[in-house]
This record gives C-alpha cells, sequence and structure tokens, in this order.
C-alpha cells in the first residue's frame, strides 16, 4: 500500500482551479438572486472574521447567531398570519378561525382607505373599502373587530404607517372601554413612514410631521404602553417593490437609525425606547442570501446601537424581527407551485433566525386568498417547527464558509448605502430628491429584464409553462354589501355620538398639532368621542399639509 | 416627414400604491419608442382622463393591484368618453381575476393584462393595435 502524503490547502486549491478549468460549466446565469456575483465555492480565506468579534454566541452581542442563548428550543416563533377584509365582523371570524387552529399572534390588514386615512365614505374611496383589508374608521370598528378575543392575552400586529397613531389610539381607547390597564397590551404598530414614502406608498402628511407622531408614539408608549413594539421598521416593501437583498437591508436599517436619531433629538434616553423597536424583513428565493442578510441585519444593528448611539441596554442591541415570505415571488401561472416557493423561503426566515412568520398563501396573485389556502401556508410553518428537526439548533448555518463570507459581503454593501445616504443629507433629503425610488425602480427595472431574456428563471412563466392554462382554483371574493354595510355604520356612529364632545375632541388636536402636546394622546381621546379616522386624519392634512412625491420618471 | 410616435399615459387610479408594475411597463414602452406620461399614485378616474385629454394619448394603460378594478376601470373609460376620448385603445393590468377580465374586455377595454406577462409582449401589442388604427384613419383620409 502506498502512503497518501496530505496536500496543503494552498496546493489543494491549486489542484481544484485546474480541475475547474479543465471541466465545463452549464450555460446559466450563476449569480445570486439580488444579481451578485457568486464564486464556484467558498473557503476559510473568504469568511476571515472574527470567532468573538464578528459572531459570538446566540444571544451574545453582536447577536450574528440570534438574539436568544437556546433559540427556538426556547421559544418558537410566532406563526402570524396577516389577515383582513371586508367588514370588521367578517375579519374577527377569519381571526377566530386562525386561533383555532394553532395560530399564535394576530396580524391586521388594513384596506386602502384605512390605511390613507380616510372614511368608508370619503368619495376617494368608491369601490376600495374592505377590498384588500378590513375597513376600520373608528373605535366601534375596532369593537368588533376584536369581539372575544382576549386582548390582554393575544397580541396584535396591525399594518398601519401614515395614520397609525390614529389605529393604535383606537386599539388603546377599545382596551380601556373593556376596563384594561393599556399596561398589559402586547403588539405591534408598523409605524414605519419613511419606507412609505420610498416604497409602499401609503402616506398621510410630509415626512417632518408624521416623524414627529411617529416620536409622540414612542414617548407616550414607553410611559403608558411599555410591551407595545412602537415601530416594526420595514424592509418588506422596499424589497417588494424590487430593491435587491442588500438595498432591503440597507434601507431599513438607515431608516431605523433614522427614528432613534429622533428619539435622543427628543430627549430621550435611548435605553427607554430602543427595545421596542422590532424590525420586519422579506423572505425571497435566495436561500443563502436571505439567511446572510437576517444575520447580517443583527450584527449591524448591534453595533450602531451600541458604539453610535451609546446604547447600554442589551435589548437595545437586539435587533428582532418578523419575516414574511416574498409575495413578488409568486405566480399566477401553476399557482399551487407558491405553496414550494413559500416552503423554501419560510425554511430560511427560520434557519435565520427570525421571531415571527407569515407565510403566503398559493392564490395571493390572483386575490386574498381562501381559508384553504391560508391554512395550507399556515400548515408549512408547522411542518418545519413539528417535522423538520431544523429548530433545535440555533444557526445552523453560521461557520459556513459561504453564509459567512455573504454575510460580510451585506455587512459592506450596507455601509456603502449608508454613506451614500449621508453625503446626501440623510434618509428624509435622500427622500425628498427620490433618491431610494430611483435605486428600487432601477433594480425592479434590472430583475424585469433578466427574467424576460431568460437568464433569470420563473418555472411556469420563462420556462416549464404550459402555456394559457385555465385556473382551477377557488378565488376569495368581497362581498358587494360590505361598502354599504360599513357607510350605514358610519352614519349610524355620527348620528348617535355627542355631537359637542366629538368636536372638541377634534379642535383639541388641532391645538396639539400647533404645540409640543402629545398628539397620541390627543388621539385617545378622540377616539373615546367616536371621532372617526377621516376626521381625525382631514385635521392632520389641513394642519401638515398633503405630501407630493417627487417624479422619478 | 418625422416618424409619429405612440403616446401613452401609464396611470394610477384610486388608493392603491404599489407602482412597481405600472413604472417597469411605463419604462419598457419608453424603451420601445413611445412617449410615455405616468400619473403618478392616487388619482380618481377624473383626474386621469383630464390628463389624457391635455397630452392628447393614443393609449391609457391603467394599473391596478387593490381590487378595486371593477368599480375604477369602467369610471376611467366613462371620464374619456365624456370628454370625446372613445379612439383612444384602453388596456390595464394588475390583480385582476379571469372572470373580471372578460366582463372589462367586453366593456371598453382593448386587453387586460395579469401577473407574469412579459412586458415586451405589452409593447408589441400597442404596436400592433395602433398602427392598425393609423392605417385605418389613413384609409379614411
Amino acid at each position: 500500500m502506498t502512503e497518501t502524503k496530505p496536500i496543503s490547502i494552498p496546493e489543494g486549491r491549486q489542484a481544484w482551479e485546474a480541475a475547474l478549468e479543465a471541466g465545463k460549466l452549464r450555460d446559466s446565469d450563476f449569480t445570486s438572486l439580488s444579481g451578485s456575483t457568486l464564486e464556484v465555492v467558498y473557503g476559510p480565506e473568504d469568511a476571515p472574521g472574527d470567532p468573538v468579534e464578528d459572531l459570538g454566541w446566540p444571544g451574545q452581542f453582536p447577536f450574528t447567531r440570534g438574539v436568544h442563548p437556546s433559540m427556538y428550543r426556547g421559544r418558537l416563533w410566532t406563526m402570524r398570519q396577516f389577515a383582513g377584509f371586508g367588514t370588521a365582523r367578517e375579519t374577527n371570524e377569519r381571526f377566530k378561525f386562525l386561533l383555532d387552529h394553532g395560530q399564535t399572534g394576530l396580524s391586521v390588514a388594513f384596506d386602502f382607505p384605512t390605511l390613507m386615512g380616510r372614511d368608508g365614505d370619503d368619495e376617494m374611496c368608491r369601490g376600495e373599502v374592505g377590498q384588500v383589508g378590513v375597513a376600520i374608521s373608528s373605535i366601534a370598528d375596532m369593537e368588533q373587530l376584536f369581539d372575544g378575543i382576549p386582548m390582554n392575552e393575544v397580541s396584535t400586529s396591525m399594518t398601519i404607517n401614515g395614520p397609525a397613531p390614529i389605529l393604535l389610539a383606537f386599539y388603546i381607547a377599545c382596551a380601556e372601554r373593556r376596563g384594561l390597564d393599556p399596561a398589559v397590551l402586547q403588539g405591534t404598530v408598523q409605524n414605519d413612514i419613511l419606507k412609505e414614502y420610498q416604497a409602499q406608498h401609503a402616506w398621510l402628511v410630509p415626512p417632518e410631521p408624521a416623524l414627529r407622531m411617529i416620536t409622540d408614539v414612542m414617548e407616550y408608549c414607553t410611559e403608558h404602553v411599555p410591551k407595545w413594539n412602537t415601530i416594526s421598521i420595514s424592509g418588506y416593501h422596499i424589497r417588494e417593490a424590487g430593491s435587491t437583498a442588500a438595498q432591503e437591508l440597507a434601507f431599513t436599517l438607515a431608516n431605523g437609525l433614522e427614528y432613534v436619531r429622533r428619539g435622543i433629538e427628543r430627549g430621550m434616553d435611548v435605553d427607554s425606547f430602543a427595545p421596542r423597536l422590532s424590525f420586519f424583513f422579506d423572505s425571497h428565493l435566495d436561500f443563502f442570501e436571505e439567511i446572510a442578510k437576517f444575520r447580517a441585519a443583527r450584527r449591524i444593528w448591534a453595533r450602531k446601537m451600541r458604539e453610535e448611539f451609546g446604547a447600554k441596554d442589551p435589548r437595545s442591541w437586539m435587533l428582532r424581527f418578523h419575516t414574511q415570505t416574498a409575495g413578488v415571488s409568486l405566480t399566477a401561472q401553476q399557482p399551487e407551485n407558491n405553496i414550494v416557493r413559500t416552503a423554501y423561503e419560510a425554511l430560511a426566515a427560520v434557519l435565520g433566525g427570525t421571531q415571527s412568520l407569515h407565510t403566503n398563501s398559493m392564490d395571493e396573485t390572483l386575490s386574498l386568498p381562501t381559508e384553504k389556502a391560508v391554512k395550507i401556508a399556515l400548515r408549512t410553518q408547522q411542518i418545519i417547527a413539528e417535522e423538520t428537526e431544523v429548530v433545535h439548533v440555533a444557526d445552523p448555518l453560521g461557520g459556513s464558509y459561504y453564509v459567512e463570507a455573504l454575510t460580510d459581503k451585506m455587512e459592506s454593501e450596507a455601509e456603502a448605502y449608508f454613506n451614500e445616504i449621508k453625503r446626501r443629507g440623510g434618509v428624509v433629503p435622500a427622500i425628498d430628491s427620490g433618491y431610494f425610488q430611483k435605486e428600487i425602480h432601477d433594480s425592479a427595472l434590472s430583475y424585469q429584464r433578466a427574467v424576460e431574456n431568460g437568464s433569470k428563471k420563473v418555472v411556469g412563466v420563462n420556462c416549464y409553462s404550459e402555456g394559457e392554462e385555465s385556473l382551477e382554483i377557488e378565488l376569495h371574493r368581497i362581498r358587494p354589501e360590505v361598502e354599504a354595510e360599513s357607510l350605514k355604520g358610519l352614519a349610524s356612529l355620527r348620528a348617535d355620538r355627542d355631537a359637542t364632545r366629538a368636536t372638541a375632541a377634534l379642535d383639541e388636536i388641532r391645538a396639539a398639532c400647533n404645540s409640543s402636546a402629545n398628539l397620541l394622546q390627543a388621539f385617545i381621546t378622540a377616539a373615546h368621542a367616536d371621532c372617526t379616522l377621516g376626521e381625525i386624519s382631514q385635521v392632520l392634512r389641513d394642519e401638515f399639509g398633503d405630501y407630493i412625491e417627487p417624479k422619478i420618471l | 416627414m418625422s416618424e409619429r410616435r405612440i403616446r401613452v399615459l401609464v396611470a394610477k387610479p384610486g388608493l392603491d400604491g404599489h407602482d412597481r408594475g405600472a413604472k417597469t411597463v411605463a419604462s419598457v414602452l419608453r424603451d420601445h419608442g413611445m412617449e410615455v406620461v405616468y400619473t403618478g399614485l392616487h388619482k380618481t378616474p377624473a383626474m386621469i382622463a383630464e390628463i389624457a385629454l391635455q397630452e392628447d394619448v393614443d393609449v391609457v394603460g391603467l394599473s391596478i393591484l387593490s381590487g378595486a378594478h371593477m368599480e375604477l376601470f369602467p369610471r376611467v373609460r366613462q371620464e374619456l368618453v365624456e370628454r370625446g376620448l372613445d379612439h383612444v385603445l384602453m388596456v390595464g393590468g394588475g390583480i385582476i381575476p379571469g372572470d373580471d377580465m372578460q366582463v372589462l374586455e367586453a366593456d371598453g377595454f382593448a386587453k387586460l393584462f395579469g401577473p407574469g406577462t412579459n412586458t415586451d409582449s405589452i409593447a408589441e401589442y400597442i404596436q400592433t393595435e395602433i398602427s392598425k388604427r393609423w392605417a385605418a384613419e389613413e384609409a379614411q383620409a
């Protein structure tokens, strides 16, 4: 038997490169979903990070490996399906359905009138009431929405931004009417206006007064609703609007840092409010790129909070996040395939250490999801949690040369964007000049071109397609009576309330707009006086003006 | 004689803020040599028809992902007709169930495009339809 001499790492690499050179490669695009160049294989020299400084252990600074020491052995992520349609009564029924099937938190989807701060009877809202979410115009609607649901036990997430402080006021006032102390309430309000101007486009007033209201929410909740997450700083919509993974990461964290600056400028101690900031990311189809993004997000945030803002409470350093699988990755063609896409995306979110997760339903490129589709989406999470055994080990991909190299790359790309934003005068001036909007549009366009020239493949769309297949899945339709019912509810609310008290509450808001009074406090008073969302929003528009988007094309 | 360019209005009716598709299509149509005006977000049907009139467009393309298409698409069409713009080629896209597409296509919309549509095919469709109309106009003149 001949003795084989061990070869050194550089020798091995040389031999491998020679073999690679000699072989043939498929004629294919080998870039990441975001278009980044990828190596054939990654080695130790690609991931030179320090195991202590750059990784640490789960629950330790800089939290690259997760925010909890035991990760999912201690507690699984919250399975939180975003839901809302039609009237408050219908959505209340869907919430009870989801809770009965093992969902552990609620997440409210509002309709466009609500998202834009308008009542259903506004002329701008015809045809939109209850369509993409539930219509909530007053405390009465909020009471209906949570009828029979214990607000002191369930945690509730509300996806609302421009009028977020008003909807939060309805929720707090609703709990107060039930005799609950707001201090027991748990949940999250998205309340992230910066990404609205950048990507999602549901705003109420211009950036500066909007930021003032957000700071008011942070201040009020720190004192009165301490378990509430006051902002869910969201990359999801930036990504869905077309950004790359690195842009999603960088823009979202830049927005988060802006909120922190505003809180400190208000005179608050950073550790008094930073632990209540949470994040919301997209999980797209590029499995490793997404996992790297989540890991980099935690590391960047921890460093910025400790080093730039001097936060001392470890909870201020921890980036906790919700994830939603990528709606844009779903196809209308062969829609059952979307179950598979969503499962991979959900697995990436779990391996990336998410705290809560929404899995999309297979039929969402066609309409709001049916109960059957929602149940499959929820079961997808339950299969990951209960059957795959991936949940037992924290940060299972930590130490993978590839994942560590991608994590480092994400961090350096984000830093480059932070510098660019700084060069442009900060987040708000960069919004005003259309910088983010243009960057996102350019990325969306280059992805669309890659799909159309075939370098990026979409199964059922530009490969393995079956022509004009007829769709054989059931669609969820909104009842046509929803709009009329909502209008009737509004009319009776206005007829039955104490008109003097409602007018006084609106006047108080007007005065608060022009003083340093806390607007959330004024909104809660107005909620108790049965003022509507549209009435309160109109006062804000009168006082603060409308927002006009910059033209980018 | 300089070549006549197709003028297109890409519009977002209603409260829907999803503009990825509208902006992508607007850019692609420009790449195909068309003159494209984009309305921006949150426009009423009357505002859209007014812009179409002022800009003297050949095509109006509507984008909706909010589920309000059955209300807003016909209203835009009606506002255009009221301004004497019945000749304008009307197309649209978004999250629109197939049954709704059929109803709209029977009611004044030339064609509706769903998710996954190749954007070049939208440009080619518009070029073909407008060429036919211009050829018919010339034959009449």
